[in-house]
C-alpha cells in the first residue's frame, strides 16, 4: 500500500468513525454511552491528525494529539464525577430525566 | 509476501475491526458491552497509528485510553450498577432516529466526496520516533503548553474529588 493510499484510507476511516460517534450521541439515551460516543469522536479526530501529520511530514499535529489525549483524560474524570453526582440525586442515567434547566 | 501488501492487509483488518466494534458500541443497549466494544476500537486504532508510522502516539493511545480512561468508565459503570436501556415507545423516538441517521449519512457523503477528491503527497521518509517527538514537544514553542497541562490535570483531579464526594 503506497503512503498516499494509506493516508487517504485513514482519513476515510476517521470520517466513518466520527459519523458513527455523532449518530450515537443522538441515538443513545444512557449518559455514559453518550459520553463514550464523544470519546469515539475524539479518537476519530486524533486519527485524522495523525494521518495529516504523515501526509505533511511534520510532527506538530502529533503534539496536538498528545494534548487532546491529556484533555480527554481530564474531561473523562470530571464528566464521570458529574455523572456520579447526578445519579446520586436522580437515581437514573436516562438523559430524558435530566430536564431541570429546561424552561 | 512483500511488505506493502502485508501492510495493506493489516490496515484493512484493523480498520474493519475498528468500524465493526464502533457500530456494536453504538447499537448496543447495555453500556457495559458498549464499553468493551470501545476498548476494541481503541486498540485497533492504536494499531493503525502504528501503521501510519507513529509509534509514540500508538503507545500513548493504549496507555491513556485503554489503560486509564476506559478503566475509569468501567469502574463508574460497575459502581452505579447500570442495566440496559429500556426499549422506548415507537413514534417520535423513531422519527428522531431516522433524522439522526439521515444527517449522519449526509455528513458522510459530503466530507467523503471532498476526501476522495484530495490528492496528498506524503514524503517517503517520515520520522516520528519518541526521540523526535520529544524534540518538538520540549521545544520553546510547546514547552509552556506542556507545563500548563499539568495544571489542567491537577484542576481536573480536585474537581472530580469535590464533585463525586458525598455531601456531609
Amino acid at each position: 500500500m503506497t503512503p498516499d493510499r494509506l493516508v487517504q484510507s485513514a482519513l476515510l476511516l476517521s470520517l466513518a468513525l466520527f459519523v458513527i460517534g455523532a449518530v450515537g450521541v443522538f441515538l443513545r439515551r444512557n449518559v455514559i454511552t453518550v459520553f463514550m460516543c464523544v470519546e469515539l469522536m475524539l479518537n476519530a479526530v486524533n486519527l485524522s491528525f495523525v494521518a495529516f501529520s504523515r501526509a505533511l511530514g511534520t510532527l506538530d499535529a502529533q503534539v496536538l494529539v498528545f494534548f487532546v489525549l491529556t484533555v480527554a483524560a481530564a474531561e473523562a474524570a470530571v464528566g464521570l464525577a458529574i455523572i456520579i453526582a447526578i445519579h446520586r440525586h436522580r437515581d437514573t442515567l436516562d438523559l430524558d430525566a435530566f430536564n431541570l434547566m429546561k424552561w | 509476501m512483500s511488505i506493502p501488501l502485508f501492510e495493506a492487509i493489516l490496515f484493512y483488518v484493523f480498520a474493519g475491526l475498528c468500524l465493526v466494534s464502533a457500530l456494536v458500541m453504538v447499537g448496543q443497549r447495555n453500556p457495559l458491552y458498549s464499553a468493551f466494544a470501545l476498548i476494541v476500537t481503541i486498540c485497533s486504532l492504536s494499531a493503525i497509528f502504528g501503521l501510519l508510522g507513529s509509534p509514540f502516539i500508538a503507545a500513548l493511545q493504549i496507555v491513556v485510553y485503554a489503560g486509564a480512561i476506559m478503566v475509569l468508565f468501567l469502574f463508574v459503570l460497575m459502581l452505579l450498577r447500570v442495566g440496559p436501556e429500556e426499549v422506548e415507545a415507537a413514534g417520535q423516538q423513531r422519527v428522531l432516529k431516522v433524522v439522526a441517521i439521515g444527517l449522519g449519512a449526509l455528513l458522510l457523503a459530503q466530507v467523503g466526496a471532498v476526501l476522495a477528491g484530495t490528492h496528498l503527497q506524503p514524503p517517503t521518509h517520515f520520522d516520528a520516533s519518541s526521540r523526535s517527538m520529544a524534540r518538538v514537544l520540549f521545544s520553546p514553542q510547546y514547552v509552556y503548553v506542556f507545563e500548563a497541562t499539568s495544571v489542567l490535570i491537577v484542576g481536573a483531579l480536585v474537581g472530580a474529588v469535590v464533585l463525586a464526594r458525598k455531601e456531609p
